[in-house]
């Protein structure tokens, strides 16, 4: 039963890579700029995602204080770039 | 998984949690490559933020739980963390995105001339109370 579970962590692990090959992709391609926000908060989304993956499979918990650490720059990141794109400054005075 | 052997009720769950939660975000991925423009293009990610994360979660839980002999729950602080900042981020950005294609369509017929102008403040009176400069804040037209 456990080589099921490693196939299906494997499967998760590539689908995870594949979302963010997609939105890289995306981020290359996008037409303005809020879709390459969008891209990026995709993007590490499914890098914390995948973390998390190499967490389950090497079963350590080193990996789960990089996600959330991940998980944090990534959602400050973002709120900065749409405050950017709203009010043309990110701390205003 | 290191010469562990996991007991039945962590593979089973873990299997189908793991297989759905990559589904799921490899179509919100495929999805916001695919789709025409970005207010559509909002959706898909949203998918794979919330179901896929959680289903990851839940899975690392009911692993580690098995592994060290005690319920870990850890993880809940990245799903609290999840819940709490995805709304917040999807709003901002579609705000954004929403005040960004506003202005654009504002600047548009711009220069093409005098006329245009005029018809257009024409049809918006109340926009000719202010100077045709730009004005970039973002709450003068509520």
């Amino acid at each position: 039963m456990n080589a099921v579970f490693d196939y299906a962590a494997w499967f998760a692990s590539l689908c995870f890579v594949l979302a963010m090959l997609l939105a890289l992709l995306r981020m290359f391609l996008g037409p303005a700029a809020q879709d390459r926000v969008l891209a990026l908060d995709t993007f590490y989304l499914n890098g914390m995602l995948t973390l998390l993956m190499l967490g389950i499979r090497s079963s350590s918990t080193v990996y789960f204080d990089m996600a959330l650490l991940i998980a944090l720059f990534g959602f400050a990141s973002t709120i900065a770039f749409a405050k950017f794109l709203l009010r043309g400054e990110v701390i205003e005075p | 998984m290191n010469g562990i052997e996991l007991p039945l009720w962590v593979t089973i769950p873990g299997t189908l949690l793991l297989v759905a939660a990559g589904l799921l975000t490899l179509i919100g991925a495929m999805g916001l490559v695919r789709l025409p423009d970005f207010f559509s293009r909002m959706h898909p990610p949203t998918m794979g933020t919330t179901l896929g994360t959680g289903c990851v979660l839940i899975a690392s839980m009911l692993v580690s739980s098995a592994l060290e002999q005690r319920p870990v729950v850890h993880e809940l602080l990245i799903t609290l963390f999840i819940v709490m900042t995805a709304p917040v981020t999807a709003m901002l950005l579609m705000r954004a995105a929403v005040f960004r294609a506003e202005r654009k369509r504002d600047e548009a017929p711009r220069p093409t001339g005098a006329a245009s102008v005029a018809r257009r403040a024409q049809d918006e009176d109340v926009r000719t109370a202010r100077p045709a400069t730009e004005d970039a804040s973002p709450d003068q037209k509520t």
